[in-house]
């Protein structure tokens, strides 16, 4: 009973400090106050001007624009990639997935300073270049959630339909395709969320023009906190909130729920 | 045939790789070796022994292996007692507590420097109650903070996954042949939960030592850690030759602590006791 | 006859409100080699897992050696558990994984060491010491796991269904192996199964149990030649299962047909259930018979032929060194001493007989 307790006790205190700073975000969100503790009024002032910062409402559509883009083109590579190495031999197969993994582990910093040193070398900075280092650090994360899907689905039963008289592409898009579909999809799920949170690679790639929310949020901050600030907080979050929704508990995932 | 027609799919993500993975790492490998001239050198690989290099090396060294400590300390019993909740709510409870992780990282950040600022909420908080403000902020402790609600569910994470792989019929086995909890815990739980305490470290470790922004912002310019002179030499000083060598070195301490922590995982699973 | 070492008393056990075990009672001697048998749900793993202390029942006791061991946790009982998937430690080699027990008992060096040299030997497997878990076949794992077990010198040995993952032939060998284990350490074996055969060939005592309720405890031969109802006599072996009339002591009336047997004591005109075996069945030509029918189906079945003869409404089921083509007629006889009479279910835990079965 005491034991049970403190268990209760110490998952409560861990989730106050987990959420407590985004409920006091959330909060300060509707406040009619400047003030970081007192209690204005309900407003839905700070909104209105975030919607009114042009520069603000920029860096969305940016960050909108790059996560769609890189987590579309990482999905189609990294499908494509996940299908070759699957019917690769088991010695190449480690090699890849070795190689898939040295961008999840590599620092933020080194992958942002070093995509930079090759553009400036040959282009310029600019929307281009974030959306290349976006998909860059993207295809590991598809690939990782579409190979496990291909090693599940039969190969036998790709033959079986092949021995009933099917194409190679009609068997694949018959068999194998639905099969892989939901890890696709998560791919993509979580191409897009790795894509809205990344700071340090588009910090360093993205060059003086354009910023995305997080560069943005990053300026913005070393001048000073302003309240739409909260506002945006409040958004963001409850965008990835959506998406994590999704991602776990929505069509894409029901086959890994099972068991 | 149709296997190595395959095969070619994974061709562009190849290309891709070589040319946006590999290709920058000689490039950085490239920069800090050399002069702006362009001549072999080096000075930019060694200057990391500037005293103001080697404090900031240090410096991170300190709070990010203070920050993977506080994390694997507050993770262990956190993913123990998710583990042990047989409920059928599990999985929820479990993915609120990983939520966070996917909360924007920038933002992450802003909510704790308006909790701790001056005047914030924990403070207010604080004095209300009689007690003395916390002035953490512009602090190394600031920075700890909030690198650890930045990566601690980044150590749940693969703890909690290698603990629920733990079968039952294990821990039954091992009650059956005498064993009482603590011994169970010491004997079966720790070394199977191992793997996921590696990797835990390593994803908190990496990243908390070769952060900047964190402590660009929380710090208030005071806390100066080896992301920050690194990204100071590129972005202020322009000086890509020394921010290059600093990289080269920062990643030689990441890819060793990598290897030093995967062989002592190794050693401990299939350990001797 | 050797002393009762386990004792369950009124034994009942629910699971989120589902009745597993109701009442139940059942002894252990020492020395025995006593198997469950039943079908999946029936209760048999659930009574192993109170005899090893993973469950505690909700009602009764368990007496182990002339004390009450319903309280005590797994690792305070004198018995050890070989898991179904041998559930061996993953992080530990084969030795380590016999000295767990051993260290924990805190015994010395050298007695471990002779003891996992022992162990192995005594399981067919000396030399493996140093091998990794995962390096290991499923009968190897199998046998560890029993090493495992063994070696602590446990008064009972609890096996729940260990030899279920394993295919037909290392199955038949690990039967041996089991019974010649059990002659050489000369202590109690409870099994766990929902293979008759394996129960039949092993067992010293066989306790058959349908949903939650024991129906029958007996010998291998007792259970297969004088099952005490439909559901034994069809869960062990194949029977002619014919619901008939006892007519009077030792006549019964089957399909229209009186039949002479041995049985006494069940009254007039009472409806009882009789089982026939298929090796029972003798074919005669058809005027010898009680009654005649026509051969329906034949299969050879290596040993005997399986024939299927429909007289009077009834497909009998038969076993013969003899064959007859499809179509032959031909005349069903059976010995008296061959007809097994049973009560119909009437009560409650008597129902448990019908269903599932």
């Amino acid at each position: 009973m005491i034991k049970k307790t403190t268990e209760r006790m110490y998952l409560f205190i861990i989730f106050l400090f987990l959420y407590l700073p985004i409920v006091v975000l959330m909060i300060l969100s509707f406040n009619n106050s400047k003030s970081k503790v007192q209690w204005g009024g309900f407003t839905l002032g700070w909104y209105r001007k975030l919607f009114d910062n042009a520069a603000l409402m920029e860096a969305f559509g940016t960050t909108i624009v790059i996560s769609l883009a890189s987590a579309l083109i990482a999905t189609m590579l990294g499908t494509m990639a996940a299908l070759g190495i699957d019917a690769m031999k088991k010695r190449s197969q480690t090699v890849m997935l070795g190689a898939t993994n040295i961008p999840l582990l590599n620092a933020d910093i080194v992958t942002g300073i070093s995509m930079m040193l090759l553009f400036v070398r040959f282009t310029r900075l600019g929307m281009g270049t974030v959306l290349i280092a976006h998909i860059t650090f993207n295809i590991p994360y598809v690939i990782l959630n579409v190979l496990p899907k291909l090693k599940q689905s039969s190969h036998t039963a790709y033959e079986a339909a092949l021995d009933l008289g099917a194409t190679p592409l009609y068997a694949f898009r018959k068999i194998v395709w639905p099969q892989i579909l939901p890890g696709i999809l998560s791919g993509f799920l979580m191409a897009m969320t790795m894509s809205l949170d990344d700071f340090s690679v588009t910090y360093f790639t993205k060059g003086a023009g354009i910023n995305t929310l997080s560069t943005m949020i990053y300026t913005e901050m070393r001048k000073g906190i302003r309240p739409e600030m909260y506002a945006l907080s409040t958004l963001l979050f409850l965008i990835a909130l959506a998406l994590l929704l999704f991602m776990n508990f929505g069509p894409a995932s029901q086959k890994e729920q099972q068991h | 045939m149709r296997n190595l027609k395959r095969q070619l799919l994974a061709g562009p993500y190849i290309l891709w790789m070589a040319g946006f993975i590999l290709l920058p790492v000689i490039m950085i490998l490239y920069y800090a070796f050399t002069t702006t001239g362009g001549s072999f050198t080096l000075l930019n690989v060694s200057s990391i022994a500037f005293s103001v290099h080697i404090k900031a090396l240090l410096l991170s060294l300190k709070l990010a292996l203070m920050c993977t400590l506080i994390c694997l300390i507050l993770s262990y019993p956190l993913a123990m007692i998710l583990n042990n909740m047989k409920s059928k709510s599990q999985g929820f409870i479990v993915f609120i507590f990983i939520l966070p992780m996917w909360m924007n990282f920038m933002l992450r950040i802003l909510a704790w420097r308006m909790l701790l600022s001056n005047n914030g909420v924990i403070n207010s908080f604080l004095r209300t109650l009689g007690f003395p403000g916390l002035e953490i902020l512009n602090t190394p402790a600031a920075v700890v903070f909030c690198m650890v609600y930045d990566f601690l569910p980044f150590m749940i994470l693969p703890i909690y996954n290698s603990m629920a792989r733990i079968q039952n019929d294990i821990i039954e086995a091992a009650k059956d042949l005498g064993a009482g909890n603590i011994t169970i815990f010491l004997k079966i739980i720790v070394p199977l939960t191992m793997s996921g305490v590696v990797s835990g470290i390593i994803m908190v470790f990496v990243p908390a030592l070769t952060s900047f922004a964190i402590s660009d912002l929380l710090g208030g310019g005071k806390v100066l850690l080896i992301g920050n002179v690194i990204e100071q030499a590129f972005m202020q000083e322009y000086n890509w030759n020394l921010g290059s060598g600093l990289s080269f070195v920062l990643m030689i301490f990441v890819i060793a602590s990598m290897a030093l922590m995967n062989s002592w995982g190794d050693e401990n699973n299939t350990g001797v006791w | 006859m050797s002393k009762r070492l386990i004792d369950l008393q009124h034994i009942t056990k629910s699971f989120d409100g589902q009745m597993i075990l109701d009442d139940l009672n059942l002894y252990i001697r020492e020395n025995e080699f006593l198997t469950l048998l039943g079908p999946s749900g029936c209760g048999k793993t659930t009574t192993l897992r109170i005899i090893g202390g993973f469950e505690s029942p909700d009602q009764g006791t368990v007496i182990f050696d002339g004390k009450d061991i319903t309280q005590l946790a797994p690792n305070q009982r004198q018995l050890n558990t070989v898991f179904q998937k041998y559930a061996l430690f993953p992080h530990m080699s084969i030795a380590e994984n016999i000295a767990f027990g051993l260290k924990i008992h805190k015994k010395s060096k050298t007695y471990i060491n002779d003891k996992i040299k022992y162990a192995l030997k005594l399981v067919n497997l000396e030399g493996f010491e140093k091998r990794s878990v995962n390096s290991l076949s499923g009968g190897q794992q199998q046998r560890i796991a029993i090493a495992r077990a063994i070696v602590n010198e446990p008064k009972v040995l609890l096996l729940d269904e260990p030899l279920g993952a394993l295919d037909l032939k290392l199955r038949q060998d690990m039967q041996y192996e089991l019974i010649r284990l059990k002659n050489e350490l000369g202590i109690t074996f409870i099994y766990v199964t929902h293979d008759q055969e394996e129960a039949l060939t092993m067992s010293d005592t066989i306790v058959v149990m349908n949903q939650g309720y024991i129906q029958q405890i007996g010998t291998p031969q007792d259970i297969y030649n004088e099952p005490v109802n439909a559901f034994v006599a069809d869960f062990i072996g194949e029977s002619n299962i014919i619901s008939g009339l006892m007519l009077k002591d030792r006549l019964v009336q089957i399909l229209d047909v009186k039949f002479p047997c041995v049985d006494e004591g069940f009254g007039t005109n009472v409806p009882v259930d009789v089982v026939i075996r298929p090796e029972d069945v003798e074919l005669v030509p058809p005027e010898q018979g009680l009654l005649a029918g026509d051969v329906t189906s034949l299969i050879f079945k290596g040993v005997h032929w399986e024939m299927e003869v429909l007289a009077n409404g009834y497909e009998w089921l038969v076993h013969a060194t003899q064959m007859h083509p499809i179509g032959a007629h031909v005349g069903i006889l059976v010995d008296p001493f061959n007809i097994q009479i049973m009560n119909k279910p009437e009560s409650n835990d008597e129902r448990a007989v019908e269903s599932d079965a």
